[in-house]
C-alpha cells in the first residue's frame, strides 16, 4: 500500500510540473496576442509630435497647427494681453490652473513656458467645438466694453481668456488643454512631447 | 501494415520515371551573398536604394524609422536618407501616383517592399534573382530603353546603375561581356549590388533574424515540455495493460 | 432530469463543492464532464493514428483565435490606396510590419491552414485503415466529410483575402468552373462573384464566408461529429467493438479506459510534438518553399497581368489534377464540364464509403491482401495527382494524371466487389496492442 502512495506522489508532482510549464506556455503565447492590440507603428506615426516654426509669428497673431488630428493654437501674446490676465482673475473659474489640464511647466498664470507664447489645444472642454478667436478688446469686440480679449465658443457660448482659462459659470468645465511641448530652439517648438531630461 | 507500406513504395518507384519530367523554362541564377546580419552592408544597401531606386519605385510598406534596426540613428536617417517624406515615421513612398507613373514610364514601376520574396522561384531565392537581375543588364538597340536583361526578358526598366557598372553586351556565345567600364571595378560593383540586394531582402521581412532567434527559444522550451509531458503520460499509463 | 441532477451531485462541504452543486442544479456541468470525459470509455489500444482528431480540434481553435486577432487589422477592400497598392494587400503588410507581433499571428494562421489539412488527411486515413466509417459510425463519417467540404470552402475563401496575384487568379480559375455548368453557368458565376469579374464585391463576400458563415458551420459540424462519436463509442486499431465485452457488474467495456485522465494526458504529448513541428515551420520556414505562402502572392492582385503559372494551394492539387485530366469531349458534354463533374465526384464519393465497403473485418489488420494493395495504390495515386497538380500540364503528365484518376475512382467503385472476395483473418475477441 505504501508503494501506491509513492506512485501517487510522483504522479501528482508531474501533474503540477506539466500544469506549471503549460501555464508558462499559455502566458507566453498570450503576450503577442495582447500586445498586438497596442497602438501600431502606423498609429504611433500618426500621433507623432509635430514641429512648429514660430519665427514668422508677429505679436498679437495666432497660428494653427494639427497634432493627433486636433487643432493646436500658438498665440504670440503682447504685453497688454499678458497684463490683462492678472486683472480678471476673479472672473475665472480655475485661475490657478489647479485642475490637470496642463503639464507642470505650464502651471503658472500665463500657462506657458515662455510668457510670450501660449500653446493650447483649440477644442472647447464642453462638447468639443473649436472656439473662435476674439482678440479685439472693449466695445469693438461686440462682447462688452470690458472684454480684454480671448476666445468664444460658438456652440454653447463658453468664454476663455488669453491663457485659455474658462470664465466662471460657463458650459465648459475646464481650461483649454495645454499639450506637452518644448522649445527645440527660439523659433522651433516640438508639440506632443515633453523635453527629455 | 508494413507489407502494405512496402507495396506503396514499390508502386511509387514504378511511376517515378513517368513523373520525373522536365520543368518549364528556367534561368540560371547567380547566388546572392548572405549579408542578413551585416549591418554595415545593410546600411550601404539602404543608401544605394534611397539614391537610385526610390526615384521611381516606392517601398510603401517600409517606414523610415525602421532603419534604426539596421544600426542607424534617427538623426542619421533624417540627414542622409529622408528624401520622400517629412516625418521619420512615414513610409518610403514616392509622390507620383500610380496612374501618372504608368503614363510617364509606360508601366508602373512596382513597389519594392516585397520584391525579394515575390521573385523567389524554383530557380533560386528572390535575392538570387535580384542579384542576377541588377548585374545582368546589357545593351540592346532593339529595346526602347536601349537595355535588355538576362533575368527579365524585354524589361521596361533602364539600367539605372549603368554609371557604376559600365556597359555590358551580349556576346555570340550567349555570355555577357563588359564593353565599357564604369566607375566601379566589376568586383566592386558586384559587392555594391550584394549590399543593395541584402537591403531589399531585409526590407521584405525586417524581423526575419528576430523570428529565427525566437524560434530557437520556443523549440528549446517545447523540448523541455515534451519530456515532462511524456513522463506524466507514462506515470498514468503504468496502470494500463 | 433537473431533480436527479440535484440529487446526483451533492457537495462535499467545501466552497468549490458548494459552487459546483449550485451550478449542477441549473446546468449539466458534472454530467457533461462525466459523459464525455471522465466516464467516456475509449478503447485502450489507440495508437499514433489516433492523435489527429484532438490535433484537428486544436488547429481549429488556433485558427479561430489567430483569425480574430487578424480581423482586428485586416481590411477587405480591393481599391487602391495612395501608394497604388490594393488596401487589402496593404493591410496584410500592415499586420506583418506595423502591428506589434502581427507577423507571428499571420504566420501562425497561414501555417495553421496547411497544418489543418495535413492533420485532417491523416485523420481520414486512420478511418480508412481501421474502418472507422463502418456501421454504426456511418453518420460520424458523413459529418466528417461535411467538415472536410467546409474546410475546403473555408480555405478557398481565406486564400482570396490577401488579394495577391495567386489569390486573384486562383479564384478566377476556380470560380470560372461554375460557368461550365450548362444553361445557368454564366449567371451562376456572376451571382457568386457579385460582379462580372473577380472584384471588390467578391472579396468582401468571401470575407463574410471566411470569418462568420463557414466557421459557424464548422463549429456546429464538429460538435455533431463528437456527439455522434460519443453516442456509439470510438473504434480502435483492431476494428472490434469493445462494447461487446462489458464487465458484468459495472457495465464498463473490459477494454475501455476513461478518456480522462488517460487520453487527455496522452493527447498533451501529441499536442507538444505537434507544436514542435508547427513552431519549426512558423519560425524557420513559414513559406515552406512556396507551398504554404506562394511567392506570387507577394505581388498585389492585378486583373491585367496573368501570372505565367497558376497553381492552387497544395491541399487542393489532387482534385485540380482530376479536373485537368479530363481532356476528352464525351457525348454532348465538353471536357471542361466533365472535369468539373469528376472533380466534384472525387470528393462526393467519400460520402458513400461506409456502404461500398463489404468486408466482414473492419481493420486492415484482419483484412486480406487485396485491400492492402488497393489502399496502397489509392494513396500513391492520390500523392501523384497532388504532385502533378502543382505543375504545368504536359501531354505526358496528363496521361499519368488520367491513369491516377481512374485508379482513384476504381478504389471506390470496385470496393463492393473486392472487399467481399478478399480473404480476411479472424478478428480477435479482445483488443491487442
Amino acid at each position: 500500500m505504501s508503494s501506491e502512495k509513492k506512485v501517487d506522489c510522483s504522479r501528482r508532482n508531474l501533474v503540477f510540473a506539466t500544469a506549471a510549464v503549460g501555464g508558462v506556455a499559455t502566458v507566453a503565447t498570450a503576450v503577442p496576442f495582447v500586445a498586438s492590440m497596442l497602438p501600431s507603428e502606423r498609429a504611433k506615426a500618426a500621433g507623432a509630435p509635430v514641429e512648429a516654426d514660430i519665427s514668422g509669428l508677429a505679436p498679437g497673431e495666432m497660428m494653427r497647427i494639427e497634432w493627433r488630428g486636433k487643432p493646436v493654437w500658438i498665440i504670440h501674446r503682447t504685453k497688454e494681453m499678458l497684463e490683462s490676465l492678472g486683472k480678471i482673475a476673479d472672473k475665472i473659474s480655475d485661475a490657478q490652473s489647479k485642475r490637470p489640464m496642463q503639464p507642470e511647466y505650464a502651471k503658472n498664470e500665463a500657462r506657458s513656458i515662455k510668457p510670450e507664447y501660449l500653446i493650447v489645444v483649440g477644442i472647447c472642454t464642453h462638447l468639443g467645438c473649436s472656439p473662435t478667436d476674439k482678440f479685439k478688446t472693449g466695445a469693438e469686440s461686440g462682447i462688452d466694453e470690458n472684454w480684454p480679449g480671448g476666445f468664444l465658443c460658438p456652440c454653447h457660448g463658453s468664454f476663455f481668456d488669453l491663457a485659455g482659462r474658462v470664465y466662471k459659470n460657463m458650459p465648459a468645465p475646464d481650461n483649454l488643454e495645454v499639450p506637452p511641448h518644448y522649445y527645440m530652439s527660439d523659433t522651433r517648438i516640438l508639440i506632443g512631447e515633453d523635453k527629455k531630461a | 501494415m508494413r507489407a502494405a507500406m512496402l507495396k506503396k513504395y514499390a508502386i511509387a518507384l514504378l511511376f517515378a520515371p513517368l513523373v520525373a519530367l522536365a520543368a518549364g523554362t528556367s534561368i540560371k541564377l547567380d547566388a546572392a551573398p548572405d549579408r542578413a546580419t551585416n549591418k554595415a552592408a545593410l546600411q550601404n544597401g539602404a543608401k544605394l536604394f534611397v539614391n537610385y531606386c526610390l526615384n521611381c519605385h516606392g517601398a510603401s510598406f517600409v517606414r523610415y524609422n525602421r532603419l534604426t534596426e539596421i544600426g542607424l540613428t534617427e538623426q542619421q536617417i533624417k540627414d542622409n536618407l529622408l528624401f520622400t517624406a517629412d516625418k521619420i515615421g512615414e513610409p518610403m513612398g514616392i509622390s507620383m501616383s500610380r496612374k501618372d507613373s504608368k503614363e510617364f514610364f509606360g508601366a508602373w514601376p512596382p513597389d519594392l517592399s516585397l520584391i525579394a520574396r515575390a521573385r523567389a522561384s524554383g530557380d533560386g531565392s528572390g535575392a538570387d534573382w535580384l542579384y542576377t537581375y541588377l548585374r545582368g543588364f546589357y545593351k540592346d538597340e532593339k529595346r526602347p530603353t536601349g537595355w535588355n536583361n538576362v533575368a527579365f526578358e524585354s524589361v521596361g526598366m533602364p539600367h539605372v546603375l549603368w554609371e557604376l557598372q559600365g556597359e555590358q553586351v551580349m556576346g555570340d556565345d550567349h555570355k555577357l561581356k563588359l564593353a565599357k567600364p564604369g566607375k566601379l571595378a566589376p568586383k566592386e560593383y558586384d559587392d555594391a549590388v550584394g549590399d543593395l540586394v541584402a537591403f531589399m531582402v531585409w526590407m521584405a521581412e525586417p524581423q526575419a533574424e528576430f523570428r529565427k532567434n525566437l524560434g530557437i527559444a520556443v523549440l528549446l522550451f517545447l523540448g523541455i515540455f515534451f519530456f515532462i509531458a511524456y513522463a506524466l503520460k507514462r506515470a498514468f499509463w503504468k496502470d494500463i495493460h | 432530469m433537473a431533480s436527479s441532477n440535484l440529487e446526483k451531485h451533492k457537495s462535499d462541504g467545501s466552497l468549490m463543492g458548494n459552487v459546483l452543486e449550485w451550478v449542477d442544479a441549473r446546468f449539466p456541468a458534472t454530467s457533461l464532464w462525466k459523459e464525455h470525459l471522465s466516464e467516456y470509455y475509449a478503447p485502450k489500444n489507440f495508437n499514433f493514428w489516433y492523435f489527429f482528431g484532438s490535433l484537428a480540434l486544436l488547429v481549429l481553435v488556433m485558427q479561430i483565435v489567430t483569425g480574430i486577432f487578424l480581423v482586428m487589422h485586416y481590411k477587405p477592400d480591393a481599391s487602391l490606396n495612395a501608394a497604388g497598392v490594393p488596401v487589402a494587400f496593404a493591410s496584410v503588410e500592415y499586420i506583418m510590419r506595423d502591428v506589434p507581433w502581427g507577423w507571428l499571428i499571420r504566420y501562425m494562421h497561414s501555417t495553421g491552414a496547411s497544418a489543418f489539412f495535413v492533420v485532417v488527411y491523416l485523420h481520414m486515413f486512420r478511418a480508412m485503415l481501421y474502418g472507422s466509417y463502418r456501421k454504426p459510425r456511418e453518420l460520424l463519417w458523413i459529418f466528417g466529410v461535411l467538415i472536410y467540404l467546409c474546410l475546403m470552402a473555408e480555405a478557398f475563401a481565406g486564400y482570396l483575402l490577401p488579394w495577391g496575384q495567386m489569390s486573384f487568379w486562383g479564384a478566377q480559375v476556380i470560380l470560372s468552373l461554375f460557368s461550365a455548368i450548362p444553361l445557368i453557368g454564366n449567371d451562376l458565376a456572376t451571382w457568386i462573384r457579385g460582379d462580372y469579374v473577380i472584384a471588390d464585391a467578391t472579396l468582401n463576400r468571401m470575407f463574410a464566408f471566411h470569418v462568420i458563415a463557414i466557421p459557424l458551420a464548422l463549429l456546429g459540424l464538429v460538435a455533431a461529429h463528437i456527439l455522434a462519436l460519443h453516442e456509439v463509442g470510438s473504434n480502435n486499431p483492431d476494428g472490434i467493438e469493445i462494447k461487446k465485452n462489458k464487465d458484468p457488474k459495472t457495465g464498463i467495456p473490459l477494454d475501455g479506459i476513461p478518456f480522462h485522465p488517460y487520453y487527455t494526458v496522452k493527447d498533451i504529448v501529441g499536442v507538444v510534438v505537434f507544436l514542435m513541428v508547427f513552431s519549426a515551420i512558423v519560425f524557420f520556414a513559414p513559406e515552406m518553399g512556396g507551398y504554404f505562402l506562394e511567392y506570387n502572392n507577394y505581388i498585389p492582385a492585378d486583373p491585367l497581368v496573368t501570372p505565367p503559372h497558376i497553381a492552387p494551394v497544395w491541399y487542393f492539387t489532387p482534385f485540380y489534377s482530376i479536373l485537368r485530366a479530363n481532356t476528352v469531349n464525351f457525348f454532348w458534354i465538353d471536357a471542361k464540364l466533365w472535369g468539373v463533374i469528376f472533380m466534384g465526384l472525387g470528393v462526393m464519393i467519400l460520402f458513400f464509403l461506409p456502404w461500398l465497403d463489404r468486408s466482414p473485418a473492419k481493420s486492415i489488420r484482419y483484412r486480406g491482401p487485396i485491400y492492402k494493395w488497393a489502399l496502397g495504390i489509392f494513396i500513391v495515386a492520390f500523392f501523384i495527382l497532388g504532385y502533378l497538380g502543382m505543375l504545368a500540364p504536359t501531354p505526358g503528365r496528363t496521361i499519368v494524371a488520367q491513369i491516377c484518376t481512374i485508379l482513384y475512382f476504381l478504389f471506390f467503385l470496385l470496393m463492393p466487389w473486392y472487399s467481399r472476395i478478399d480473404k480476411c483473418k479472424p478478428e480477435p475477441e479482445r483488443v491487442t496492442q
